[in-house]
């Protein structure tokens, strides 16, 4: 795949266009601005792609756009958002077999197992889709205070929300964390799987083209040791899902958080499949509460 | 230069630009109030208080104590005994064992009848609680007795209610208690404190162990006794006086389930990173620096008012005060000479008199803290406005003081001073007074004075603060969520949301 003539569906033989792996910032397909390359290898030790080996500098720029992108995003009508996101499906349902084809290769999965995960990261999609304008009549309430107010209190996004992603699975892990993130109006600077990119930063394309704002999804390649404490010790980043799952690294992201008093939510989830593997916790984790007091009178 | 010489340099410069400006409103010698103190006989202070672990007073294994004063008088109350690591034990493991025995394992309808009757004993005893309160912690007594004991008591009936309901609040769960929470709470709200955590988690079925503030153990201390009265099985409450060593011992000890802390967001930030890699539970309300947003159209007499309850209520020690006030630039002179009126008839003084609206200083260190902000902020080059009141001698207190000619950049409008003094700055148009009011890492309050409806939904809305008062300041009710955004901590206190540090979903 990554080399060679192959033979294409007219039967000429040509050489094939291979595709260069970039960071996504800003809406912006970028190379890392370290020059430096990590290289992406099937199981069966064949070289797929060289990929950005994203810098703390990325990382920064990154977090600069998610800030810059996220009050405009939340201030997007909850319909609007909800349509973004079926779009994503839309997106992703259209590119479906390049996307298993991309999870058979990398991953050495049956394409029955990859296609399974292409289609549950498009039904996650749209499951998030509709919770945009259901999530805060569901957490937020009117609160039957003792004195002359009318005091409410509604869910609102925490801000730039950094997400490390799950190595596996990559593509569903990813979309499963993303999703419930920015229905509320977050921006997010992920950490995408560590050893299987491939997909992931493929769902770029899919987010390019869905008409999400530029900024509210960022996606860094690279290795998670390097970048994780500089994501966990950002002053700009106000929460952390953390679905890496190795208790070394979340110990370490715990404590690094503490430097602006992150709001950590630590993922153990074995199944992405399941129903349980989505819902309104996962919408919740990532919202504040705003009580507004307001006087009644004449 | 030494605070000290600071603090006098800044006495000296604002009774200079008093005598400049000279206020438009004489109060002089012409208002003399007869004092009205509330009377102390009622309350019967012991002259040693014990640690309350398993239902039973005991002294402290560590066989230290330390003396509770009275910060208006410098008058010592009291000795509180010192818990160590083997009392913290003790008090954990008597928790646990109430915890898994009785309390969890009881009706939850019960419960909440427990919780009931401690709200009605404290409804009972509400004048000997708002003396003490006072007396310990320096409020004035208007606000211990209107303030204080009803709002905690309010707290304890508000969720003694819960108690049999939490599979209402959290459907599609099984609810389970966490277990021994760990609560440490701070010297402005003791009592009130005391009941925003301790009610929450009796309701859900967990048992506790908390230590109020060293300088204000006494009102939790006769909570306790409230506890022992009402029959609350031996170790469901527990109660450890003691300073930092002490809340260092509760966050380390590996028994305890969760930790709800209230305080500064310094030490916010060490308990966080205390507990990375464990799997306990965390609550935090930390600091504050919250904006009061003054509009042009905002009913000014009023808006005045608020500005007043909002820095000068409980001597500004309020982790939501209103300290940073950002007046519209075409209202801003008339905002000023009413507030610096306002400010003149503030009656500083002895905490237990009815009509004092300024008490003490709840602690040397803390006249130390803001006397060092307020020299940063004359160094700086903001302006000093201060009340010209007399200052008793004895005991701590600072004057009712602002500050114009702030910049977004000097300390005192970056750092909670944590005291009665007020960063007064101006905006000219709604994005600015926005930008400036989110311009800073804490999030926990904010006010917004307008009589325009709309633009009250338009500036609330974007306020990045966890509690938005609008035309009001400084309210609270247990049903009502309390808790911040950003560097100000996470969760809630109250309301439904307030449940939920407390319970384990299934």
């Amino acid at each position: 795949m990554r080399t060679g003539i192959g033979k294409r569906e007219t039967g000429i033989e040509a050489l094939q266009v291979n595709k260069t792996y970039k960071l996504y910032v800003g809406g912006e397909f970028v190379r890392t601005e370290s020059g430096r390359y990590d290289q992406i290898s099937s199981p069966k030790k064949r070289l797929l792609a060289n990929v950005s080996r994203g810098s703390r500098k990325d990382l920064r720029e990154a977090v600069r756009k998610a800030r810059a992108a996220q009050p405009g995003w939340a201030s997007k009508s909850a319909y609007l958002k909800g349509q973004i996101l079926y779009r994503m499906a839309e997106m992703l349902e259209g590119r479906a077999e390049s996307f298993t084809k991309l999870l058979v290769e990398a991953r050495a999965v049956t394409a029955v197992a990859a296609a399974r995960e292409v289609r549950a990261a498009i039904d996650r999609l749209v499951h998030y889709a509709g919770w945009s304008d259901k999530y805060a009549a569901l957490l937020g309430t009117v609160n039957p205070v003792a004195s002359s107010y009318f005091d409410f209190s509604v869910p609102e996004p925490t801000g730039v929300v950094g997400i490390v992603a799950p190595e596996a699975p990559d593509l569903l892990g990813l979309v499963s964390h993303l999703a419930p993130v920015i229905v509320t109006g977050n921006s997010v600077v992920a950490l995408i799987s560590e050893t299987c990119p491939l997909a992931s930063l493929e769902l770029a394309e899919v987010l390019a083209t869905s008409d999400l704002p530029a900024g509210v999804v960022n996606l860094i390649s690279g290795r998670k040791e390097e970048l994780v404490p500089h994501l966990a010790r950002h002053m700009d980043v106000n929460a952390i899902a953390d679905a890496d799952g190795d208790p070394a690294l979340s110990k370490a992201i715990a404590a690094d958080s503490a430097v602006n008093v992150k709001r950590v939510r630590r993922y153990a989830i074995a199944d992405y499949f399941p129903d349980d593997a989505q819902g309104l916790d996962f919408i919740e984790a990532f919202t504040e509460i705003k009580t507004t007091w307001h006087p009644i009178g004449v | 230069m030494s605070t000290e010489v600071k603090d006098s340099e800044a006495r000296a410069k604002a009774a200079q630009h008093l005598e400049a400006e000279r206020p438009s409103l004489e109060f002089g010698g012409a208002w003399d109030y007869a004092p009205a103190p509330e009377a102390r006989d009622h309350v019967r202070l012991e002259k040693a208080y014990r640690l309350f672990i398993d239902g039973r007073f005991v002294a402290a294994k560590s066989r230290r104590t330390f003396p509770t004063i009275n910060p208006a008088t410098e008058e010592i109350l009291a000795r509180v005994d010192e818990a160590g690591a083997a009392d913290v034990d003790a008090a954990v493991r008597a928790a646990e064992e109430a915890g898994r025995k009785r309390w969890s394992r009881l009706a939850p309808a019960e419960r909440g009848k427990y919780i009931y009757r401690i709200a009605r004993l404290l409804q009972e005893k509400s004048r000997e609680f708002a003396v003490l309160e006072t007396l310990n912690g320096g409020k004035p007594i208007k606000e211990s007795r209107d303030v204080d004991v009803p709002l905690a008591v309010a707290h304890f009936f508000y969720h003694a209610g819960w108690a049999d309901k939490l599979a209402y609040a959290f459907p599609r769960h099984r609810v389970a208690p966490v277990g021994v929470c760990g609560q440490i709470i701070p010297w402005n709200f003791p009592l009130l404190m005391a009941a925003w955590k301790i009610a929450p988690a009796l309701a859900c079925g967990n048992t506790v162990v908390l230590k109020p503030a060293e300088t204000t153990p006494l009102t939790a201390l006769h909570l306790a006794r409230v506890v022992q009265e009402a029959d609350l099985p031996p170790g469901v409450v527990n109660i450890v006086t003691g300073a930092g060593e002490t809340g260092a011992h509760l966050v380390n000890h590996p028994r305890v389930r969760k930790i709800a802390f209230t305080g500064s967001t310094e030490v916010g930030k060490i308990i966080q990173r205390a507990l990375a890699g464990t799997d306990k539970r965390l609550t935090l309300e930390l600091g504050g620096k919250a904006a009061n947003i003054i509009f042009e159209d905002a009913p000014l007499d009023q808006a005045v008012e608020g500005i007043v309850n909002g820095i000068y209520f409980n001597q500004g020690h309020v982790c939501c005060a209103g300290s940073r006030l950002l007046v519209q630039e075409s209202v801003a002179e008339a905002v000023l000479a009413k507030l610096a009126n306002r400010v003149a008839t503030l009656r500083l003084g002895d905490p237990l008199d009815k009509n004092t609206d300024v008490g003490a200083i709840n602690s040397k260190m803390q006249l130390t803290k803001i006397r060092e902000l307020v020299a940063a902020g004359i160094d700086e080059g903001a302006q000093i406005h201060q009340s010209s009141c007399a200052i008793p001698e004895k005991g701590f207190w600072f004057p009712p003081t602002f500050f114009t000619g702030v910049a977004q950049s000097h300390r005192i409008a970056r750092e909670e001073i944590f005291g009665p003094v007020l960063a007064v700055m101006t905006f000219r148009t709604p994005e600015e007074a926005v930008e400036k009011a989110n311009n800073i890492p804490y999030g926990l309050s904010a006010g917004v004075w307008t009589d325009k409806g709309s633009k009250i939904f338009k500036i609330t809305a974007k306020m990045r603060a966890g509690v938005v008062w609008a035309n009001t300041f400084n309210k609270f009710d247990p049903a009502s969520p309390f808790g911040g955004y950003k560097e100000s901590g996470f969760g809630r206190e109250g309301g439904v949301h307030g449940l939920r540090g407390y319970v384990e979903l299934e």
